[in-house]
């Protein structure tokens, strides 16, 4: 059905990338031309700088982020936050926290929930994927059926709907909702690239020669699916950030704020917007940012893996 | 083509019947068990027992299920909790639901008019700095949380150009015949009114617009580009055929194929969007129930409204596979 | 003046970050009105590319074409693209190799024909569409009214082609290009395809371009062969000189490959040595030296020059075949 089939068609024509034969290496081309392109470099750029950024924040921030230095200076019946002043170049919260302090540390935590959701989701995207091909007849068709229909529910509606599911929502609940809208996607993605590899020269070779169907599937197949698995996984981190950042913004993410999450930090700025704009505008440029380096590797690499691209 | 459209409903009708059977288990999963469903926060231990009994929640699960299904074919679904405290679901949809038609129409056309066209100009100039530049603006229109950008709208353009921020119309006595604000006054030709809706419409529109253009940009872009190189658009050029019909003619009828696909695919998006669009505005569709809704854990409006959607979901998707079957012969002749 | 003259005609293609690479090299050769000849080679010579060039239907980008292709006294490559398009269709014609991709899937046949008419024309669709059918008629389509409204879809390979030809011949074009036109199609409907060439182009006294790299296609269509090496002409001979008497290498090679019908049995086939893979550069030796079994320590030193042998014949060779004992050849 042309439900959704068009998301549908992406991924299966990713997918299929995998089953490529032809003799040159795909990763060597793909290398070549990634080299090159001013897009992946600027995304990888973007990437690395907020990698480092997060690892190294604990240490470059000037304060502790849950400490509420200048809760003094917040007065809540004028509507006043700390402003920007020695020590304190961004100013402070809404609870008179250190709002550099806050933004820095902040790419940890964001980036964890992005990774976190990226791989429960890849995980069981994988499993569910195998648990089709493996059993293949009327579990392949029963499991590709809902998968399906998850796919036809838009994403973001979903991930409402699991957040909603929950009565205390917390980090973890928010990594759920997010992490399992991914499932379907990378299952189908799994199972796609499977089927196309099941027909590709090399496994056909292998099985004649009597190569174990576990052992094909672990040594050969797999490795192949490496590459759509890659892009995929670039641009879920992307959306899952972003779709974090939306289940904040309704009440269903993270209430609990002593660890800073950029999107949790939107969220919790909306009601200050007018007043107080740049408690929103920076981390929401830094999701921004991210989402956007992310993106970007992801669709140079999509392009770089892509057959009709090959010389 | 008949024969078509009614395998076409009977996998729609399928589909649906697989939501329902979703809904209908997140329903029961949602915190405080079914009956807060009909109750909400008010109900006690022993009001939701008794409810529960009541509602034969003490039954096998498939004969609840098709109780529910019974219930939401009746058009029964309870009362609102937090939203519109008191008003029937019912009621509170039918009054919202042609204010999010409205917005999302409008956002779809803006999507669609700047989106086409200029994916079609940047696959004609691929490599220049114009399909840079649009393949650029488009990715990061996906890497902007859509209601970040209806903040940013809302707080810095509406007073610079004079638009309204806020709700779907301001206070002016307009008379409501379908409860499509722009419709309706285009009917009763109060021009006013219309053009104070449509201002209303405007910015929420544009927030909302952005996904879907970018997509459909992006679409367009990458299927102009595989069509230019196909075979029958060479034939065409040595036809010695104009510029322009084998532009219209040959490259973009097939370019649209998969477009139309696209544009079905972001419309379902758009509830998505609404949701958050519409909270920010304030614009008072079923996205801004819905959001409340989630805030508020007003469940009764969330179940009708997240079924609703579902439905209109797949009902869209339906007509856009109707109207490709319409364009593609390959597929109407199989 | 001949209807075409094409003087060396050359094709570089270059891409990003890569050395150009010459596919078409200096290649030359006229065609007179009415006449048939042939342009053949193994795949990768640039038979097509050439003729992509007559047409003006390369890559504006990534293509260089340089040379003059005159036709009728104009030098198509000089032409502004709304000449060109004035031209194409209605003195030139061309029809390509795969029938099904080369048609518009989604409008009906009739419409891919009429367009042509309605383009140069003038005339109305209702016109046009009588025109039509009976052009189909004339290409051998059964039933050509009710054509009219199918897709290409719902045609046989073999009735798609005739579909094609009826497309390029529609306006009568002074010169029709056909690249490898029978080449996807099964051998049984070939051989009528060529037939109905063949017939339609001596009704019309059209001139035809033969591209192909089936020497039986050559034998029973050509007047005149030119054979293409590597991006350049090694042989040009009317037809029945090149088949009774091939003088270069590699058509001698090509002639040889040929399994015959009457062969003993376990008779081993005769392929030419190496492939396309193996070229060397024309610049300064012959690009079909690591192949040729007459290769002598010139050929991969100095490019050999091309010869007018007289009476039509063109040779580019250090150390042709000497004519043999005349054999039985089979046209």
């Amino acid at each position: 059905m042309a439900i959704g089939s068009a998301k549908k068609e992406r991924i299966d024509s990713l997918a299929e990338s995998s089953a490529d034969d032809s003799g040159v290496s795909l990763a060597a081309s793909a290398w070549k031309r990634l080299r090159r392109s001013p897009v992946f470099l600027f995304g990888s750029f973007i990437i690395v700088a907020f990698v480092i950024v997060a690892i190294i924040a604990p240490w470059i921030a000037p304060h502790d982020p849950s400490a509420r230095d200048l809760a003094d200076q917040v007065i809540k019946a004028r509507n006043e936050i700390p402003k920007p002043q020695p020590g304190y170049p961004l100013g402070g919260d809404l609870q008179g926290r250190d709002f550099l302090s806050r933004l820095l540390v902040g790419a940890q935590q964001t980036l964890l929930v992005g990774v976190f959701a990226t791989v429960i989701g890849l995980i069981g995207g994988l499993a569910l994927g195998t648990l089709a091909g493996a059993f293949g007849g009327w579990v392949d068709s029963l499991v590709m059926r809902i998968v399906d229909v998850m796919l036809s529910i838009p994403q973001l509606l979903l991930a409402f709907g699991i957040g909603a599911l929950f009565a205390k929502p917390n980090l973890f609940t928010v990594i759920l909702a997010v992490s399992i809208v991914q499932i379907p996607v990378f299952a189908r993605l799994l199972r796609g690239s499977m089927l196309a590899q099941r027909e590709s020269d090399h496994v056909l070779a292998a099985t004649s020669l009597g190569v174990k169907h576990g052992s094909i599937v672990f040594r050969h197949m797999l490795p192949n699916s490496l590459g759509p698995v890659i892009v995929q996984s670039t641009l879920v981190l992307a959306t899952s950030i972003i779709d974090a950042a939306a289940l904040s913004f309704l009440g269903l993410g993270n209430p609990d704020d002593r660890i800073p999450e950029w999107g949790q930090m939107l969220g919790g700025a909306q009601t200050v917007i007018d007043t107080h704009p740049q408690l929103a505008f920076w981390p929401a440029g830094c999701i921004i940012a991210i989402a956007l380096g992310f993106t970007l590797v992801g669709e140079s690499l999509r392009d770089a893996l892509d057959p009709k691209n090959r010389r | 083509m008949l024969r078509y459209t009614v395998r076409r409903l009977i996998q729609l009708l399928g589909v649906v019947l697989v939501l329902s059977l979703l809904v209908f288990a997140w329903l029961r999963a949602l915190p405080g068990g079914p009956a807060s469903a009909l109750l909400g926060d008010r109900g006690t231990d022993e009001s939701r027992a008794a409810l529960e009994k009541q509602l034969g929640l003490d039954q096998p699960v498939f004969v609840q299920y098709f109780k529910f299904l019974g219930r939401a074919l009746t058009g029964n679904f309870g009362n609102s909790t937090g939203v519109q405290p008191g008003d029937s679901v019912v009621d509170i949809f039918v009054q919202r639901f042609p204010a999010t038609i409205e917005l999302s129409v409008f956002a779809i056309i803006l999507a669609v008019i700047v989106g086409i066209p200029l994916g079609y100009v940047a696959a004609k100039r691929r490599g220049t700095w114009f399909d840079n530049l649009s393949v650029g603006g488009s990715l990061i229109g996906v890497a902007v949380p859509v209601f970040f950008l209806a903040f940013v709208l809302k707080e810095v353009l509406a007073s610079k150009l004079g638009l309204p921020s806020v709700g779907r119309q301001d206070a002016i006595g307009a008379t409501r015949v379908t409860g499509f604000f722009v419709l309706d006054g285009i009917l009763t030709q109060e021009w006013d009114a219309a053009w104070n809706a449509l201002k209303h419409l405007f910015l929420p529109a544009i927030a909302l617009a952005t996904i879907p253009f970018a997509v459909i940009f992006r679409i367009t872009r990458a299927a102009v580009l595989d069509v230019m190189d196909e075979d029958y658009v060479r034939t065409a050029e040595a036809k010695g055929l104009t510029a322009q019909i084998v532009r219209t003619r040959h490259v973009l009828r097939n370019a649209m194929l998969p477009v139309v696909t696209t544009i079905g695919l972001q419309i379902g998006a758009l509830l998505a969007g609404a949701v958050l669009t519409e909270k920010v505005f304030a614009f008072s569709g079923v996205g801004e129930a819905l959001a409340l809704g989630f805030e508020r854990r007003d469940y009764p409006v969330l179940q009708m409204l997240i079924m609703v959607a579902a439905v209109v979901y797949v009902v869209v998707n339906l007509l856009v596979d109707l109207s490709y079957a319409l364009i593609d012969p390959r597929i109407r002749t199989r | 003046m001949a209807l075409l003259e094409v003087r060396d005609l050359t094709v570089e293609f270059q891409r990003k970050g890569e050395k150009s690479f010459t596919a078409v090299d200096r290649v030359s050769f006229d065609v007179e009105p009415g006449q048939t000849v042939g342009l053949v080679g193994e795949s990768g010579c640039g038979k097509s590319v050439t003729s992509l060039a007559i047409m003006g239907l390369l890559p504006k980008r990534g293509a260089k074409v340089s040379g003059s292709v005159m036709f009728e006294g104009e030098d198509l490559l000089s032409l502004s693209d709304k000449q060109l398009r004035d031209k194409r269709g209605r003195d030139l014609g061309m029809v390509f190799q795969d029938p099904l991709s080369s048609l518009n899937p989604v409008i009906p046949i009739g419409l891919q024909v009429t367009e042509v008419l309605e383009r140069h024309q003038g005339l109305s669709r209702k016109a046009a569409m009588v025109e039509a059918a009976d052009l189909l008629d004339k290409v051998g389509i059964p039933d050509p009214k009710r054509r009219l409204t199918e897709y290409p879809h719902q045609l046989s390979g073999g009735m798609r082609q005739r579909a094609l030809i009826a497309i390029a011949l529609a306006c009568r074009p002074r010169l029709l290009i056909a690249d490898e036109p029978t080449t996807a199609l099964d051998v049984t409907i070939q051989a009528q395809i060529l037939t109905l060439l063949k017939g339609l182009v001596q009704d019309l006294g059209t001139a035809l371009v033969m591209i192909t790299h089936d020497l039986g296609v050559v034998a029973g269509l050509c007047d005149e062969v030119n054979v293409l090496y590597g991006g350049r002409v090694v042989e040009k001979a009317q037809r029945h000189e090149l088949f009774g008497e091939p003088r270069h290498p590699y058509t001698h090679g090509l002639l040889a490959s040929i399994p015959r019908l009457d062969a003993p049995r376990g008779e081993r086939l005769n392929p030419i040595q190496g492939s396309v893979a193996d070229n060397i550069p024309w610049d300064h030796a012959c690009a079909f030296a690591p192949r040729c079994p007459n290769a002598l320590d010139i050929c991969r030193e100095q490019t050999p020059v091309q010869e007018d042998l007289g009476g039509g014949r063109l040779l580019r060779c250090h150390n042709p075949v000497q004519p043999e004992v005349p054999q039985e050849v089979s046209a």
